[in-house]
């Protein structure tokens, strides 16, 4: 097939065209090496990888285009951003680059080292040129979710409006009050951006879109409880991850028909691994595109993943929005209370978290739990603790896993890998 | 049935072959540049019905041989438990690796942990301190054994520990006191990762770092028991695999 020349559009939005070329280079490759190489993918998942070819050529000449008719662009790191506010004055809410390692060199002249591979790539996406989202993005939006995603906005702000949210810590109800005040602040801001008002009509519009989203990822999750699994934990955790930034609509219809293959195949016994092949839940640290790296080697190691317990997974689907509200401010409030509940690992205490861990657990029959962590992420690593011992009392193995985007530690991660699923199957 | 065990470490290739439980050969060289043609050499003077491989190079093998695998950690506690029989708890110290594993009653991996991606404290350490210091590898623990003055070591980073080294004999502090402050430091890491994972005896010491008397003893003091060390140590991964390999 004929590519498309995205250079003059690239070079529009001041990317660095030299090495966006090595980067899509390199991820061509992984995905290829990582992803085209499994067998017996559903059907379904031409679309994502139609979508991940295109990422940074037709979904971004999308989004120019939609800016051209005066609709925004807003781009986001975390899921305690209400997608739903953006929706509804005709916005786009985008996933910004944040997964591999690169520009690390531009990143380590504004952070310190020893600074979280999630937070050090998008800096060094941005200050590299690399990442075409946030170039597209009228407004980034940040939050408080740990100490150094905190402070790195500040940095960040410098090459590009960002507008921060306070998230709560405890989940009290004067917690709550402060959590409702970043939201209607947050929502006139969009409005501000935007030039347009939220009314109950168009956030109806956008609570239901951002729903149907959650509720098509939802299925997909309780197809995977099916023993095989319909289909692997690589393919699943990329439809997480590509609900970050595809269009919503499309994304949602594309899903639900990918749901409509994977339910054939689990009525016909149909999975991608063989009936025994241990089931792991991978919990912890979000990873977003495109960080594969443990999921891969736990699915090249003879397992398969079932779940995920992150913000590229269950964290970021389990709760909707009600929808039975009629004014603005029922809408909002029931906003307010569907981002509370997220069990994100910056709060205090967060026994909701181990709670859900360990239904998903046993929910989804899995063999093991790999708790993962990004090096110098503290919430998640500290919390790891509280996890495996939770998962002790219940006699479910436990591995914990601290990692980074490299690929140094590659060899020694697949033998603990393989020796934990050698000691899962006894 | 002949059933052989191929444990291929960062420094050493081991080769374990048994028959009706005894071992028939038992081989050892050095990994080299070039770890394929040594496989070659070892499997040329072998001959066996099954093989079944482990340690670092494994999936190479895999590829090259058309054999199986099993990680170390299956492989060590197969064949420290064969060894003794009481064994619950194995420290590994190989060439790049450290790793504690926990064994149940009836021998199965329970827990187990190994450093992830620094070489500190293990076999690799001990040969750049051993060279800095004038010793030959062999002697370096038994030098250690000497020591009359304290010396400590505060890095555990090889290139740190190494300049530590240079500094100290700069000031003129005897080598086999050095020595022992190096052994000290290994210990003290090693305490922890083996407290972190179990410390049930039987506790068997295996991997080329066993056969090191200084940090044996130092082991075995700290912990009020003394660590079991076989015969082979560092044959200890491929007779477990060869072990298995009867069963599979």
């Amino acid at each position: 097939m004929e590519q498309k020349d995205y250079r003059p559009m690239w070079k529009e939005l001041g990317l660095n065209l030299e090495g966006h070329d090595q980067l899509l280079a390199v991820l061509g490759k992984a995905y290829k090496d990582i992803y085209l190489s499994q067998e017996n993918r559903p059907k379904g998942m031409q679309y994502l990888d139609f979508v991940i070819s295109e990422a940074h050529g037709l979904r971004i000449e999308e989004l120019m285009e939609t800016k051209k008719k005066g609709n925004k662009v807003i781009g986001t790191f975390c899921v305690y951003v209400p997608e739903e506010l953006i929706l509804a004055v005709g916005g786009t809410c985008v996933g910004l680059c944040a997964g591999a390692e690169i520009g690390i060199d531009e990143a380590e002249k504004v952070l310190p080292r020893n600074t979280c591979a999630l937070i050090k790539s998008f800096m060094g996406f941005k200050l590299a040129g690399l990442c075409p989202y946030i170039q597209a993005s009228d407004l980034v939006v940040g939050e408080t979710t740990c100490d150094g995603k905190k402070k790195a906005y500040e940095i960040l702000n410098d090459y590009k409006e960002t507008y921060v949210m306070e998230i709560p810590q405890m989940k009290t109800e004067r917690d709550r009050a402060l959590w409702r005040g970043e939201v209607v602040q947050f929502k006139e801001k969009v409005e501000e951006i935007a030039g347009r008002k939220i009314t109950p009509e168009n956030l109806r519009q956008g609570i239901k879109t951002a729903n149907d989203k959650r509720r098509a990822l939802q299925r997909l999750s309780t197809l995977r409880k099916a023993i095989p699994s319909p289909i692997s934990g690589l393919d699943a955790l990329l439809v997480n991850q590509i609900a970050f930034y595809d269009d919503p609509l499309r994304f949602t219809k594309s899903i639900q028909a990918l749901c409509d293959e994977l339910e054939d195949r689990v009525k016909n016994g149909v999975g991608v691994v063989k009936n025994r092949t241990p089931r792991i839940l991978m919990s912890g640290s979000p990873m977003a595109v495109p960080n594969w790296k443990i999921p891969f080697i736990v699915e090249t190691s003879g397992a398969i993943v079932v779940a995920e317990e992150s913000c590229a997974g269950e964290r970021s689907t389990r709760d909707l929005v009600k929808e039975d509200g009629k004014t603005l401010d029922d809408m909002i409030e029931a906003i307010v209370d569907r981002y509370m509940k997220i069990d994100c690992a910056c709060f205090t205490p967060n026994e909701e978290r181990i709670g859900h861990i360990r239904d998903l657990a046993k929910e989804f029959k899995a063999d093991g739990v790999i708790h993962y962590n990004i090096q110098f992420c503290t919430p998640y690593s500290m919390e790891a603790y509280k996890v495996e011992k939770a998962l002790q009392q219940k006699g479910i193995p436990t591995l914990k896993i601290e990692s980074d985007y490299g690929m140094e530690d590659a060899g020694q991660l697949k033998t603990r890998i393989e020796a934990f699923l050698e000691m899962v199957r006894g | 049935m002949r059933t052989a065990g191929i444990d291929i470490g960062s420094r050493t290739i081991k080769l374990v072959a048994i028959e009706e439980g005894k071992i028939v050969t038992s081989l050892l060289v050095d990994t080299t540049h070039d770890p394929l043609e040594q496989c070659n050499r070892l499997m040329a003077q072998i001959s066996f019905d099954r093989i079944l491989a482990t340690g670092y190079g494994r999936h190479f093998f895999e590829t090259q041989f058309d054999a199986p695998t099993i990680t170390e950690i299956k492989a060590f506690a197969q064949g420290a438990r064969a060894i003794f029989p009481e064994c619950r708890t194995i420290l590994d110290i190989g060439g790049q690796d450290t790793k504690v594993i926990a064994l149940g009653d009836k021998g199965g991996v329970t827990k187990f942990e190994m450093n992830d991606r620094c070489a500190a404290g293990t076999g690799v350490f001990l040969e750049v301190m051993a060279k800095t210091l004038g010793y030959p590898i062999e002697e370096f623990g038994k030098e250690a054994l000497n020591a009359k003055e304290k010396v400590q070591i505060n890095s555990m980073c090889t290139v740190f520990a190494q300049s530590e080294v240079t500094s100290l004999l700069a000031k003129r502090q005897k080598r086999e006191d050095i020595a022992r402050g190096i052994h000290m430091a290994i210990l003290n890491r090693t305490l922890s990762l083996l407290k972190r994972v179990s410390t049930t005896p039987d506790i068997v010491f295996a991997g080329g770092v066993a056969k090191n008397p200084c940090l044996k003893n130092l082991l075995s003091d700290a912990l009020g028991y003394d660590l079991k060390v076989p015969e082979d140590p560092q044959m200890v991964g491929a007779y477990g695999a060869a072990m298995i390999a009867q069963k599979s």
